[in-house]
């Protein structure tokens, strides 16, 4: 079973919603009992990290301990942005310090719209379990007006560009993220979910 | 590189997909679920969903209609229509909306974009305009509200500025005059607007040859094409679109 973790920001909805399709046993919760019987975590949502980071704050403990016992987990855009050490979205949060680095604004030089919204293209590397099954570059759907930039040797980042470089995944051990939302990114966004129900099931069978 | 979106749109009407011109004589264009589903498959990069009756008491059965078409759709959804408050944002998110378009509401009261944005971020915030040309000053369009039965007084420029300030993450402008006409957008409204703010502009109305779909994105300098008619009544398939723009040299993500 994989839990969603529920912590009133962004569209759950969206998430649970794709997971059901490609079959995955997953439930909604935000209830540390079930989260620590979870086989696999995602950490969605959307809107303002800081709002998201106060949100997430009461159970921040669980998701760090069960980060540090090897359990996979999958932040989603904001969930993604809070991964990191610290947001500088409307002021400066601490945020959880799985990864490290720090999320910033996407400069608004150079004429680009922003949010940064819409399908881009990403590139990765071929160890990335997150893009298994995938030969090349691919496009996902962004819908950010931050971005994270990975100061952490020990991660490895798939890139996307507008304007800059941006972070658009990563994978360290077992905290994997996208800032791309692949619940709606197609047929690609789909595989990486499956890439992430594939991890989370591999971990159980070598427990 | 961002690629320019490809986006059918669903006119909901009694739980049915229809589409009027200049937004009169609606007929029948299919089931919501099916075409959502449909166009989720075929590769268009977003999906818009208006609740064109709108009224409080068909609220419940859209909120449900929208779980439905949700449950099909993996590329981003748009719902809009008679949204007026915040909290209605809120329960068609969590219903499988991931951005919420508003109009009427947002012209009588601006401070919803404000309040929907710090709580939903902009990203999720879509203004909807529908510009009508100005009978009177030339180069000019008026906003109409109420599914354009009533034109006002605001200038659509001015009003997406103002609108982009308060925190609309985008702007879906419809020109009434080409609405379901299937003969071209209106390029000189998408531009003034798309050149007057720093969010991404949807061009809507008036989609019909492929070159009509370049010209606003390559001219009109829209982010994305919005386009109904040409796609339920299948003079393209989202395959030649991609195909065609590409072909222009215009960046769409490949099908």
């Amino acid at each position: 079973m994989l839990v969603i973790i529920d912590y009133g920001v962004g569209n759950v909805r969206s998430v649970t919603n794709a997971f059901r399709y490609i079959g995955s046993d997953i439930t909604v919760s935000c209830n540390p009992a079930i989260i620590r019987k979870a086989a696999g975590l995602i950490l969605p949502g959307v809107g303002a990290s800081g709002y998201a980071m106060q949100r997430v704050t009461p159970i921040a403990d669980i998701i760090k301990e069960q980060a540090a016992a090897g359990k996979p987990l999958l932040g989603i855009c904001v969930g993604f942005q809070l991964l990191f050490d610290e947001s500088h979205e409307m002021g400066v949060h601490r945020c959880l310090g799985l990864i490290k680095g720090k999320v910033i604004p996407i400069p608004q030089d150079g004429g680009l719209t922003i949010p940064h919204m819409g399908w881009n293209y990403v590139t990765f590397t071929p160890e990335m379990r997150l893009f298994k099954h995938m030969h090349e570059g691919r496009h996902f759907a962004f819908a950010n007006s931050y971005y994270a930039q990975v100061n952490d040797p020990l991660t490895t980042t798939a890139y996307t560009e507008y304007g800059v470089l941006i972070a658009a995944a990563v994978e360290k051990g077992n905290i994997y993220g996208c800032q791309f939302h692949p619940e709606k990114s197609g047929t690609d966004g789909l595989q990486v979910l499956r890439n992430f129900v594939s991890i989370c099931r591999e971990r159980l069978s070598s427990c | 590189m961002l690629t320019k979106r490809i986006i059918p749109c669903l006119d909901v009407k009694d739980n049915r997909v229809v589409k009027g011109v200049n937004f009169l004589n609606l007929r029948d264009a299919g089931d919501a679920v099916e075409l959502g589903a449909r166009y989720s498959e075929e590769g268009a990069d977003e999906l818009v969903f208006l609740d064109i009756t709108a009224t409080i008491r068909s609220r419940k059965t859209i909120v449900e209609l929208v779980e439905k078409v949700a449950q099909n759709v993996f590329i981003p959804f748009t719902v809009g229509g008679g949204i007026s408050k915040a909290d209605e944002i809120g329960l068609l998110l969590r219903s499988g909306a991931d951005k919420c378009s508003v109009n009427t509401a947002a012209v009588s009261n601006p401070d919803l974009l404000k309040e929907s944005a710090e709580r939903f971020g902009s990203q999720c915030v879509v203004l909807a305009i529908d510009a009508r040309r100005s009978r009177i000053r030339a180069g000019h369009w008026q906003v109409c509200v109420k599914a354009g039965s009533e034109p006002t007084e605001i200038d659509a420029v001015q009003w997406a500025v103002r609108a982009e300030k308060l925190g609309a993450g985008e702007i879906l402008l419809t020109s009434m005059d080409a609405d379901g006409t299937q003969s071209g957008y209106d390029i000189e409204l998408t531009r003034a607007v798309a050149e007057s703010v720093g969010i991404p502009v949807i061009a809507s109305g008036g989609a019909g040859t492929l070159e009509s779909l370049a010209e606003v994105l390559e001219k009109g300098k829209a982010d994305a094409v919005l386009a109904a008619s040409i796609f339920h009544y299948g003079t393209y398939t989202i395959k030649q679109v991609k195909d065609f723009l590409h072909q222009r040299g215009i960046p769409v993500r490949p099908i």
